[in-house]
Formats: C-alpha cells, sequence, structure tokens
C-alpha cells in the first residue's frame, strides 16, 4: 500500500472499490502490541503483550473490564481503544439498568461495529485506530469476536492481533480445535504460550504480559502477577514445548461464524475482510 | 377562577421504618419489610435496604417506586465509579453522591426518606440521614419513615450524648457493642410496631463490620 490520489479522505473510494483510510486505519492495528484471545465452552481467555516506551514509564493498559460478563483487549492506538471500552461500559450499564440483566455479547458488538462503521462514512471524522477481541459470556456460553476499525465484526474460537500476531495465529491454528473442551487452565495455558510464540525469543515473564479469564460462575477479572508468574513457572520449569498437534493449519484463525453475517477470512481480499 | 387542581396524584406512601445506628467499628442498618397502601398491606415481605457498595446500605422508607429509582440510579453510578478508580465507593462519597441524586430533582422530588449506613474509610460506623430532597447529616443514628416519630425519642434517651455543652466533644458513634446494638434496634421495632400501624411483620436488619456482612431477620406483630 502506497500514497496514491484516492487515499486523503475516508469519504473517497478507489476506482478498485477500496477505502484506503478504513485499510490505513487496520494498519494502526498490525503496529500495535499484540493481544489474543480464546475460547472454550464455558470460558474465554484475553492475553495481551506490555510494551512500555521505556523502563522509566509504565505500560499502556490493553484489557479493559466491560463488565461481569464482558472485558475486551485492544491493539493499536490505545486511546481510541480506551474511548471504546467507556462506550461500551456505558452501554452495559444503561441496559442493565433498562433490563435488569447483562447486555449479551452479541448485541454489544454490533453496537461497536456500527458505531465503527459510521466513521468510514463521514468526511469529518477518521476511523477508530483500534481492534478489539471481545470474550463474553452470555446464555449461550462462551464467545469471542473481534471488532475492527471497518465496523466488520467476526466470530473466533481463537485469535490474535497486532504486532507479531501471525506467530500466535500459527500456534492457535494449531491448537484450536482442542478449545471447545479444554478446561479454564489450560485455555490460560494456551494464551500464554501463544503470547510467547510473539515474543520471538525474548522471555516470557509476568511482567510483560497481561492475562484476564472470564466463564461461566466467573466474572471478568484480570489475573494479578503473582497468579500469572506461577502459571508461567509451571510450564516453563516442566520444560514443555508449545505442542504441536496432528491437525492441519487451516487459513484464517479459528472458524468464523457466519449467523452473524460475518465473512470468512480469505488472504486475497482486501484486508478489511479479513 | 380557582385553579384547578389534580385529580391524582403522582406519588404514594407505602409506610414502613428504618433505622440506623453507628458503632466505634460496626453499623447496623434495619428496616420493617411491610409495604402498606392507604389502609391496606400490599405485602409482609420486601426489603427496604439496597446494598449500594461494599460498605455502603440504604435504607428507605417512603413511596417505594421512587426508591427502588433511586436505588437503580446510585447502583450504576457506583458501577462507572468502579470502572473509573478501580475501587469501591467510600461511604461519606456515596453519602455525598445521594444528596445530589436527591438534589438534582428539587422540583419533582424523590418521595424517599433515606438512611444511608456503613463504615467509612478508618473503619468506624457512619450512619446519614437525609430529607427528601437531599438535605444530610452524620449522625451516630437516626430513624426515618412512619414509626420514626415513636423511635427517635427512644433513641435519643437510649443514645444521645449527655450533652453538647459537654467538652471534649463526644464522638458521633455510640460506645454500645455491637450485640447491645442489634438488640436495641429490635426493641425499636417491637415498640413502634405496637402503635404505628403501617410498621410490623418481620425486620430485616444488617450489621456491617470489619469482618464483612451479616444478616439477621426477627418477626414482629403482623396486625
Amino acid at each position: 500500500m502506497f500514497r496514491n490520489q484516492y487515499d486523503t479522505d475516508v469519504t473517497t473510494w478507489s476506482p478498485a472499490g477500496r477505502l484506503f483510510q478504513v485499510e490505513y486505519a487496520m494498519e494502526a492495528v498490525k503496529q500495535g502490541s499484540a493481544a489474543i484471545g480464546l475460547r472454550s465452552k464455558t470460558h474465554a481467555v484475553l492475553a495481551c503483550v506490555n510494551k512500555a516506551n521505556s523502563e522509566l514509564s509504565s505500560h499502556q493498559r490493553k484489557i479493559f473490564k466491560v463488565d461481569d460478563h464482558i472485558g475486551v483487549a485492544i491493539a493499536g492506538l490505545t486511546a481510541d481503544g480506551r474511548v471504546l471500552s467507556r462506550y461500551m461500559r456505558s452501554e452495559c450499564i444503561n441496559y442493565g439498568y433498562t433490563y435488569e440483566s447483562p447486555l449479551p455479547v452479541g448485541r454489544l458488538v454490533v453496537q461497536l461495529a456500527d458505531k465503527a462503521q459510521v466513521c468510514t462514512q463521514r468526511s469529518w471524522k477518521r476511523p477508530y485506530g483500534v481492534g478489539l477481541l471481545v470474550a463474553g459470556l452470555d446464555e449461550s456460553g462462551a464467545h469471542l469476536y473481534y471488532n475492527c476499525p471497518s465496523g466488520n465484526y467476526f466470530e473466533y474460537q481463537a485469535f490474535a492481533i497486532g504486532s507479531r500476531s501471525q506467530a500466535a495465529k500459527t500456534y492457535l491454528e494449531r491448537k484450536f480445535e482442542s478449545f471447545p473442551e479444554s478446561s479454564r487452565d489450560d485455555l490460560i495455558k494456551d494464551a500464554l504460550f501463544a503470547i510467547r510464540e510473539t515474543l520471538q525469543g525474548e522471555k516470557l515473564t509476568s511482567s510483560v504480559c497481561t492475562v484476564a479469564v472470564v466463564g461461566v460462575g466467573e466474572a471478568f477479572s484480570i489475573l494479578d502477577q503473582a497468579t500469572v508468574q506461577a502459571l508461567i513457572n509451571e510450564f516453563e520449569i516442566s520444560g514443555e514445548e508449545a505442542p504441536a498437534t496432528a491437525s492441519v493449519a487451516e487459513e484464517g484463525a479459528g472458524d468464523a461464524a457466519a449467523d452473524q453475517g460475518g465473512a470468512a477470512a480469505e488472504e486475497e481480499a482486501a484486508p478489511m475482510d479479513i | 377562577m380557582t385553579k384547578e387542581h389534580a385529580n391524582w396524584s403522582p406519588y404514594d406512601n407505602n409506610g414502613g421504618t428504618c433505622v440506623a445506628i453507628a458503632g466505634a467499628d460496626y453499623c447496623v442498618i434495619a428496616a420493617d419489610t411491610r409495604m402498606s397502601t392507604g389502609y391496606s398491606i400490599l405485602t409482609r415481605d420486601y426489603s427496604k435496604i439496597c446494598k449500594l457498595a461494599d460498605k455502603s446500605f440504604m435504607a428507605s422508607s417512603g413511596f417505594q417506586a421512587d426508591v427502588k429509582a433511586l436505588q437503580k440510579v446510585l447502583s450504576s453510578r457506583h458501577l462507572i465509579y468502579q470502572h473509573q478508580h478501580n475501587k469501591q465507593m467510600s461511604c461519606p462519597a456515596m453519602a455525598q453522591l445521594l444528596s445530589n441524586t436527591l438534589y438534582y430533582k428539587r422540583f419533582f422530588p424523590y418521595y424517599a426518606f433515606n438512611v444511608l449506613g456503613g463504615l467509612d474509610s478508618e473503619g468506624k460506623g457512619c450512619v446519614f440521614t437525609y430529607d427528601a430532597v437531599g438535605s444530610y447529616e452524620r449522625v451516630g443514628y437516626s430513624a426515618q419513615g412512619s414509626g420514626a416519630t415513636l423511635i427517635t425519642p427512644f433513641l435519643d434517651n437510649q443514645l444521645k450524648s449527655p450533652s453538647p455543652l459537654l467538652l471534649p466533644a463526644k464522638d458521633a458513634v455510640t460506645p454500645l457493642s455491637e450485640a447491645e446494638a442489634v438488640d436495641l434496634v429490635k426493641t425499636c421495632f417491637a415498640s413502634a410496631t405496637e402503635r404505628d400501624i403501617y410498621t410490623g411483620d418481620s425486620v430485616e436488619i444488617i450489621i456491617l463490620n470489619a469482618n464483612g456482612v451479616r444478616h439477621e431477620s426477627e418477626q414482629l406483630r403482623k396486625d
């Protein structure tokens, strides 16, 4: 993607039918540090890599609790992510106030997607530069969705976004078939393995990553550093390598549910379809 | 030309009494469970107490529809506070929020007579008492509702400091032990039940201390 005469405005189409500003927004997501999500029938886990600007500063928060049953991990422009998290929290509170019941995740991601779409069709706005992995629980079990700046959203068994996420995706593609029946702890272990893949040799410690869980009977919470370090020690000491399974790697990480109108991921299509 | 008056009122009084007593390291919040309208009983089993935060409980008598709405608004505001500050609201903070929320509807008030009880940031018991439009004060004990006029003089007799002129100024909290305070509350309700037709059925008591929350329930006269 290089500069061209059709990329100044988000409201300008290119002759090939692409909105370059939206695609550039998706690039911003790829520049952010990695975030991964995976789910079983009863639990969903989010994990992300924390990158601090310098040794002197603290790292940015990339995982936010939205409600007891929903949490979100972001990659890209963290400020945009913070604003969208606030919107999501507000929507959950208002829904809970009116209906005295938790906002179904599927409904929330549609509202989020519609909000993102608005920014792709107004000349005075710009798309949100953040990708969101929304993990949540509703009556039908645990769900993981990915919302991108284009306004599209997909449901996933497991997904990774941000820089060097392809390494994590490859790991998840190998293992995703076992996720639906995974236990909570195995799911967290897989999340940590996937994070380790994105670190490309850097040592995995609890100061570099953040992990959060939500599940049946367990409200969304971010695990504290000590717990995460203990889990890391558990599998590093046992000398476990990221286990390979016999399943063939498929295109696009995990299965994308078609019931909400999400298109199946294909490498050849314009990036916003992924 | 006389002004036409409304043939309906947006308010109703569902009766009931609420009491709270603050101790050195505990707080007791209690309310009866009778809900009435006019001379009828709607239910004998309705809770007027709401947990607003880990250390803040609100008991409200008056128009229960307004009370419910008020509880919902405060609960939602507390959720927002938790998201923004990553911690629970302290009882004094909740007290101010309740006051502001009530005054917000100064010209169409919540018909709710509230008593807020909890533990302050030092772990001491605190009780705040309100009028319908948000005027509030931190006190050592309070009663609100239909039985308040019967209970307050009795609590004054049992708990009030001898004289405001006595120096050094005595702390608002009662020197009573937790068990004594709970017993006192039960006595208050038993007495109020005798003479107030809107108070009775049973009393729900919440005891808040450093170890957490405890519930107690005591049957009252049902007539």
